[in-house]
């Protein structure tokens, strides 16, 4: 059983977001996606300054059997990337809700938050996936 | 039993199997306008012998005469082991080498191909090969646009004196993805690239600059004052460049402060016959931060389970079996059989003689250039340093002169006037290595004859 953290929100496309309080946000992708990918070998970034909308495609993350594009769940500015992963991709595989983060993002519109999945609902997500 | 397994019968069973009527069908998604071309041009089949009969007397047209056409593709001498052997089965009929297991010749050899492009370019990486110099340059163009998303203009400089198909090429493979290519005039004295026209767009958002090393004119470019150029104002650069010329030229990894970004060209004059155009193979190369927006196949050195170092495909995720839509090209292949030839060719002449081989044909050049301009009427135009080839100026229209001169069994060169009108009667000559003596002189006899011929009768 993947690991779903109560404190963060999701989306069906297996992203996280954790709300930082001050306007901005800090996205990944969960444990169950870093998962379904197998080892990473590279992450495509979007660049900081970056205006994405939600929904919009942000970055691609190669694993050794597939590439995969991520979404932004959030419309915003990118105000920072994670350059760690840039030499430690693997990063993600072992701390997908820590170390793993991959941008930041300033939101045009917190609303959007409320689009967003609880710890439970993802849950449901998975399970659908898992069958 | 049918040759060809697809049987109207097994076609059918297996549109049946899937619920659909018919094979066009499967195409549904193609809107119908551009369903509707049909290949008019293509004549029925013929039977073989009359193919042969055919092919034999095409054949006929190239034999015996003395060519001094370059304008892209070179007649270098090819040692006769390269192609004995490249056509040996184990090259000749390798296919695909997606299984590793089954081709590590095939993948290995490639492997030696990419280290010494590398090498010739001075550059970081090398796909295993695209289709021609001319489609290269449409995937650089492509792939320095994928690869500064910083940049949103998406204009690329692109020099009046690259090589004319290049430009319809390029133009014809990005064209239609919101990319705009501007052409960037030539300095009529020198022939280079017109360093004030280029100061014109100083601050502008430029995506990328193509430079052309030797260029079409075959003058040497200022490739530092290029590339630096091009650093200072945030733009990309593309490297085209003739691969044998790279032997004694400064290579594209070392132009300018930091060296071009891409590089790519026609890979014919290491080791392919001219074959009257064709096939030929495009190279490309590139610095290792930009390696992920390359397209094509690139085959990579590892080691097996047990420690022993083997080849593989390699970076397969940009490419259209592994990312589908979002692949970085449709290339899925690469000129296998030429790349072959190229790499024996290479290893055998090794890097003194490739050098060797650029050197004399720039100097046959150098002797040509002179004894054409001692002929009465006849002028060099540019005033610059020059690699195999230089373009002069004739008293009288060129497409004349070469049709009279083919009388004697000579082929002068290459008739500029259809592309570059503002040079008058302007004709490209090239001289390689292989040019002998007999050859100069029966150029040099047949244009003397003719242009006097043609200087009496307009005279009297």
């Amino acid at each position: 059983m993947s690991n779903i953290p109560d404190d963060l929100m999701y989306t069906d496309s297996h992203e996280w977001v954790r709300d930082e309080g001050d306007n901005t946000a800090t996205i990944g992708i969960t444990d169950h996606a870093q998962d379904l990918l197998g080892d990473l070998v590279y992450v495509e970034m979007p660049d900081v300054g970056d205006n994405l909308d939600a929904g919009a495609e942000a970055g691609v993350l190669e694993s050794v059997k597939a590439a995969s594009d991520y979404y932004s769940p959030l419309s915003g500015e990118v105000i920072e990337v994670n350059e760690d992963l840039n030499d430690s991709p693997e990063t993600i595989n072992e701390q997908p809700y820590d170390a793993g983060w991959l941008y930041k993002i300033r939101m045009t519109d917190a609303g959007e938050l409320d689009n967003l999945l609880n710890a439970e609902g993802y849950a449901a997500v998975v399970e659908a996936d898992d069958h | 039993m049918p040759f060809i397994p697809h049987t109207e019968q097994e076609i059918r069973s297996m549109l049946d199997t899937i619920g659909v009527d018919s094979i066009n069908q499967l195409f549904d998604e193609i809107p119908e306008e551009l369903t509707r071309f049909s290949l008019d041009a293509v004549p029925e089949g013929m039977p073989e012998m009359d193919v042969a009969n055919l092919m034999a007397q095409r054949a006929q047209q190239d034999a015996g005469a003395y060519s001094f056409i370059g304008a892209g593709a070179y007649d270098h001498h090819i040692p006769a082991a390269v192609w004995q052997i490249a056509t040996r089965g184990e090259f000749y009929s390798a296919y695909t080498p997606y299984q590793a297991e089954a081709s590590q010749g095939t993948l290995q050899l490639l492997y030696e191909f990419q280290s010494m492009m590398t090498e010739l370019m001075a550059m970081d990486a090398s796909n295993a090969s695209l289709y021609d110099g001319a489609s290269a340059l449409g995937e650089a163009i492509l792939m320095a646009v994928r690869a500064t998303r910083k940049s949103k203009s998406r204009k690329i400089l692109l020099p009046k004196t690259l090589h004319p198909a290049y430009r319809a090429t390029a133009n014809a493979i990005v064209k239609n993805q919101n990319i705009e290519l501007i052409e960037l005039p030539y300095d009529a004295g020198t022939g280079r690239v017109d360093m004030a026209a280029l100061a014109s767009y100083e601050g502008e958002d430029i995506t990328a600059m193509v430079i052309n090393q030797p260029n079409f004119f075959g003058v040497i470019e200022d490739s530092d004052a290029l590339v630096n150029w091009a650093e200072a104002n945030n733009a990309l650069t593309i490297g085209v460049v003739n691969p044998l010329a790279m032997s004694i030229l400064n290579p594209p990894g070392e132009w300018g402060e930091k060296g071009v970004d891409i590089c790519c060209g026609e890979g014919q004059p290491l080791g392919i016959p001219l074959s009257s155009g064709g096939p030929y193979y495009g190279f490309l190369t590139c610095r290792q931060a930009y390696v992920r927006q390359m397209p094509g196949r690139i085959i990579g050195r590892t080691v097996d389970l047990d420690g022993k170092t083997g080849f593989s495909l390699t970076l397969q995720a940009r490419e259209q079996h592994i990312r589908r839509s979002k692949a970085t090209s449709n290339i899925c292949t690469n000129q296998g059989l030429m790349v072959t030839a190229s790499t024996i060719h290479m290893a055998m002449l090794g890097a003194e003689g490739l050098a060797r081989a650029a050197a004399a044909s720039h100097a046959k050049q150098a002797d040509l250039e002179k004894a054409l301009s001692e002929i009465d009427g006849v002028e060099v135009i540019f005033d610059s340093p020059f690699y195999n080839e230089s373009v002069v100026r004739l008293p009288m229209p060129v497409s004349e002169l070469i049709n009279q001169v083919a009388e004697h069994n000579v082929l002068a060169g290459f008739d500029l006037s259809e592309h570059y009108p503002e040079l008058g009667n302007a004709l490209l000559v090239c001289s390689t290595e292989k040019q002998t003596e007999q050859a100069v002189a029966a150029l040099l006899d047949a244009m003397q004859q003719v242009i006097t011929q043609h200087t009496n009768s307009s005279a009297g």
